[in-house]
């Protein structure tokens, strides 16, 4: 013990550098804390955004998917009039439970034009038929390539593009009765941007 | 030559096997490229990209149906003879550098790339003066 | 019933970490010396209860009682008896109580059998031990309790997750948990240590053993969480890069660090601040680990658990006992040199080195882990995956290498490495360079495309092996000590996985095909062709099996199956891939779906030398299971030696 004790005396290392290393730790250890409580505090939104809203539509043009509706091409939105492009599927529970909220923005006057992912005719004429349609045109998109082009990762999603192309708003999910009016309020503002 | 013909003879592939929809898959989602070079870029890059839809998975790993669709896109455009890293800011200007599990040089992500500097400078700092020639006399006196 | 004992014995395991801490802190002052001798007993008891309580839970799985919520909410009776006992551990609740029941039968082991160090600085071990297990007994008393009734007794239980239903992943996490825990003694050590300011050759005596056993058991299940996520994920990947994945990487980096510290500080009495911080980020990592993947804020594929609420219960037990032994450490470290000095070329520089090279490594693999969460804060989602691992990791483990070929033949203290006698010694380090730079050269002549850091793992990795067994020249092997023998092997071990890992990524063959009944394909060297399908039931399952013939190389043909699974308690799918091994490699076969034209999807990997991953990882655990075995072995000769000594004398007499 007392041999282990003059051993450590005797190694007297110069102090003051060392002193600032054996806090580092601690103050490592607080920003990992501080970063840890964030974290747990803001849960990230596990939805991917997309990063090109402010970009105009890519070119596309997509067969109808149903019987009774025209396909849609980028050009049906350059008529100077602001419309809700929303991307959908048959298959997919949510974009049921959207339909009602879908119908009232189009009974408010907004122009709803549907692309639909993976789909066939015939299932989409019978989520079409127990749904209500009120897409003015639907697309088909059997390889998600317009999906993928404007930056979409799911289904439902409800874009706002303005009369000349431009993507103004992206809504993530579907759409709840309490979001119908900030998407008018957001399809008015394209309007607005448009005609300026 | 061979592989080309074998990856010829492949048509249109299943669906994934978690997959809720009922289409068949984009045509590349399960299909190789004939070219084997141009597939091995494919594949480079496929497993650097990030599944949007999935918890953490590659495309290239995963049985999401839009991973099938996204191995599709690559497919296609590396086969039109696209540049790899084109195609990822092509993705990054859509999803975000989400995407990308190639992190990219840019404001946000300097400390990441200062780390290891950062790493290597501290050890450096931690060690400086801990080697030195052992001190026969005191080392031999307390051991 | 069963549930109530449990419960009780729960309560009462509590109440002893309570007293086992008060007593112990008490008995560190000098007006409370006569209570030491209370400390051992209680932490004894305390593991016994515990036990008691876990194996009331395993009862309550075996027997699906199904008036316990966690039974209903994770079991079924129609379950194979293994997956019941595995489905114990398969939840929150019942994997932290495996959590406090391996930690305080450990502090029960350390307080019978620990007889070398001082008696102050064990009691403020064994104290330190009680207070983290006493967060945990709350965390289980308030918050998760697993044996909690259901007013009502359901009609049945709801099953375990398809994917969790399998042999290896039933073991994984008990193995890691192993690791973590007996991290736990090292860092308790470490506390006890600081307390009593007694850092020396003694503490690092007392904690080796638990630091190997805790690394072995880290090492295994590593190894096989790997290889259970290789053959089920049904990609051929076997390393992702995932938060999860890495949260179990940490502390073992960080152990393989301590590991070699300590034994610079049991041999040399250098190192001793730093040891005493490595035992306290080890288990640091092992409880960021263990937060990461239970409070979700990572998205993981391999989520499990997750839950915020519980994420915040873990975080605020990281904070009190992290950052309380890091203020401690702040406070103390200052009073414990860095002991003995040595020289730039020495076998202590070179652990050294490679002791900063690990750390390197480990705050890589943290920052990298962490940093979307970090860039999420400002509103930006970014992703860091194998691109940025693979290199920033390559810079540190390359010279590592380097030196790790090199160290275990340096001398203590001061080498020379010139002068007439260490010719001797290092022609067979030329060796082993020449084959590296053959290895290489060879790489990049024949094989066109390879990556670099495939190329160069594929360089160094003979030479290192080589390197590894030079410990052995000139020694008698019959009288090699076990410890020497597991360096060996674990160092060859390294060289072994790295192999695997470099000829994985550089070689593999990737084959996606439609094939209809009685269509073949080749993938590399091997020919595969469909012949049938037939469906096929397991206890809890119905899955479509198929029959592939494989034939390597115009060889005898070998019949796999790979299955599509599905099963009814939870829904669920699984795709089993079949695996083909050979020496040189393995032929991976995944079933997909049926094509609308009546084709099968199937994928083929034809991976040379991958399974030297998980060889080499099996190596490595071997390695340290000899050290191991060594250390233990001699401590029992010792005490042997000093009880035949005790009886001589008192036969004389005295």
């Amino acid at each position: 013990m007392a041999a282990y004790e003059a051993g450590t005396m005797s190694q007297a290392d110069p102090k003051p550098r060392l002193r600032l290393a054996l806090w580092l730790p601690l103050i490592l250890f607080a920003a990992l804390f501080a970063l840890f409580v964030h974290g747990l505090t803001n849960p990230a939104d596990t939805n991917v955004a997309s990063a090109f809203v402010g970009n105009p539509l890519p070119q596309f043009d997509l067969p109808p998917a149903a019987a009774d509706r025209p396909g849609l091409a980028t050009r049906a939105f350059q008529t100077g009039k602001p419309k809700l492009l929303n991307v959908f599927a048959s298959w997919c529970v949510p974009c049921a439970a959207e339909a009602p909220q879908l119908a009232a923005l189009a009974q408010a006057g907004v122009e709803v034009d549907g692309v639909a992912i993976h789909d066939q005719r015939a299932d989409l004429t019978r989520f079409l038929a127990a749904n209500g349609n009120p897409y003015a045109a639907i697309g088909r998109d059997d390889q998600r390539a317009v999906q993928l082009a404007i930056g979409s990762s799911g289904v439902p999603e409800t874009y706002v593009i303005d009369g000349r192309g431009v993507i103004r708003y992206q809504h993530i999910g579907d759409i709840r009765p309490e979001d119908v009016p900030k998407l008018l309020a957001r399809v008015k503002d394209a309007g607005k941007g448009a005609g300026s | 030559m061979k592989i080309a013909h074998l990856a010829a003879l492949l048509l249109i592939v299943s669906a994934p096997v978690l997959a809720q929809e009922h289409v068949p898959p984009a045509p590349y989602a399960y299909r190789q490229l004939d070219n084997p070079e141009q597939e091995a870029r494919a594949k480079a890059l496929m497993v650097t990209l990030r599944c949007v839809m999935c918890q953490s998975q590659s495309i290239a790993d995963s049985d999401a149906p839009i991973a099938g669709d996204m191995r599709s896109e690559v497919r296609t455009r590396i086969a039109a003879g696209e540049d790899p890293e084109h195609i990822r800011q092509w993705l990054i200007a859509r999803y975000g550098d989400y995407v990308t599990y190639a992190p990219q040089v840019k404001p946000i992500t300097w400390p990441l790339f200062a780390a290891p500097v950062v790493i290597l400078a501290l050890a450096a700092l931690l060690l400086r003066g801990r080697f030195g020639r052992p001190r026969q006399t005191n080392d031999e006196g307390s051991a | 019933m069963i549930a109530e004992v449990g419960l009780a014995l729960l309560w009462l395991a509590a109440a002893l970490a309570a007293l086992q801490l008060v007593v112990g802190a008490l008995a560190l002052r000098p007006e409370g010396r006569a209570l030491a001798g209370l400390v051992r007993p209680v932490a004894v008891m305390q593991g016994l209860l515990v036990m008691g309580a876990f194996a009331a839970l395993v009862m309550l799985f075996v027997t699906t009682d199904l008036s316990v919520k966690l039974v209903v909410d994770n079991s079924h009776s129609a379950k194979p008896l293994i997956f019941k006992i595995a489905g114990t551990w398969g939840n929150h609740e019942g994997s932290m109580l495996l959590w406090v029941t391996i930690m305080a039968v450990a502090g029960a082991f350390v307080a019978l059998i620990e007889r070398r160090l001082d008696e102050a600085t064990l009691t403020a071990t064994l104290a330190g031990q009680a207070f983290i297990s006493l967060g945990f007994y709350v965390f289980l008393l308030i918050a998760s309790n697993p044996f909690a009734r259901l007013a009502q007794p359901a009609d049945e239980g709801q099953g375990l997750n398809p994917l969790l239903q399998d042999i290896g992943l039933a073991f994984h996490p008990p193995t890691l948990y192993v690791g973590y825990v007996g991290l736990s003694i090292a860092f308790s050590f470490a506390i006890g240590a600081l307390v009593t300011r007694n850092v020396g050759p003694a503490f690092a005596r007392a904690m080796r053993p638990w630091v190997l056993g805790a690394w072995i058991f880290l090492t295994l299940g590593i190894t096989a969480g790997s290889y259970w996520a290789y053959y089920t994920l049904g990609w051929g990947g076997w390393w992702f890069w995932d938060p999860v994945e890495n949260a179990s990487l940490m502390p073992w980096l960080a152990a393989t660090a301590l590991l070699h510290s300590v034994s610079v500080l049991q041999s040399r009495d250098a190192l001793r601040a730093w040891t005493v911080m490595l035992g306290v980020v080890a288990f640091s990592m092992s409880m960021v680990g263990t937060f990461l993947v239970r409070s979700g804020i990572l998205t993981s594929v391999h989520a499990f658990a997750v839950d915020p609420q519980r994420g915040a219960f873990i975080l605020a037990l990281l904070a009190i006992d992290i950052g309380g032994a890091l203020a401690l450490f702040t406070l103390r470290a200052g009073t414990v040199t860095e002991g003995k000095r040595f020289g730039l070329v020495s076998r202590e520089a070179a652990l050294v080195f490679n002791n900063v090279m690990l750390s390197g490594i480990l705050g890589i693999v943290l920052i990298g882990t962490l940093y979307p969460l970090l860039t999420e804060a400002y509103g930006v989602k970014v992703s860091v995956g194998a691109p940025y691992f693979n290199p920033a990791a390559g810079m540190f483990a390359f010279p590592m290498f380097v030196v790790m070929a090199v160290g275990p033949l340096l001398r203590w203290r001061q080498d020379r490495l010139s002068g007439a006698r260490s010719g001797r010694r290092l022609w067979p380090l030329a060796v082993c360079l020449a084959l590296v730079l053959a290895v290489l050269v060879g790489v990049e002549l024949t094989a066109h495309g390879i990556a670099l850091l495939p190329a160069l793992g594929l360089s160094v990795a003979p030479g290192l092996l080589l390197a590894s067994l030079l410990p052995l020249r000139g020694r008698n092997l019959r009288r090699t000590p076990l410890p020497v023998w597991g360096m060996v092997v674990a160092h060859a071990g390294i060289a072994v996985a790295l192999f695997g890992m470099a000829s994985e990524s550089a070689f593999s063959v990737e084959r996606l095909a439609a094939l209809s009944i009685g269509e073949a394909r080749e993938v590399g060297p091997w020919r595969v062709s469909l012949d049938g399908m037939m469906p096929v039931a397991g206890p809890n399952w119905t899955a479509l099996e198929a029959n592939v013939t494989t034939r390597y190389a115009g060889g005898t043909p070998v019949q796999l199956h790979p299955r599509a699974e599905t099963f009814t308690n939870p829904p669920g799918t699984r795709n089993e891939s079949a695996l083909e091994t050979r020496w040189n490699g393995q032929l991976y076969v995944v079933l997909g779906e049926q094509a609308e034209d009546g084709r099968w999807q199937m994928r083929f990997w034809w991976k040379p030398f991958v399974p030297l991953i998980w060889l080499g990882g099996a190596l490595v655990g071997l390695g340290g299971a000899l050290a191991l075995l060594g250390r233990v072995m001699s401590d029992i000769r010792r005490l042997v030696a000093k009880d035949k000594i005790a009886w001589r004398r008192m036969r004389q007499g005295r």
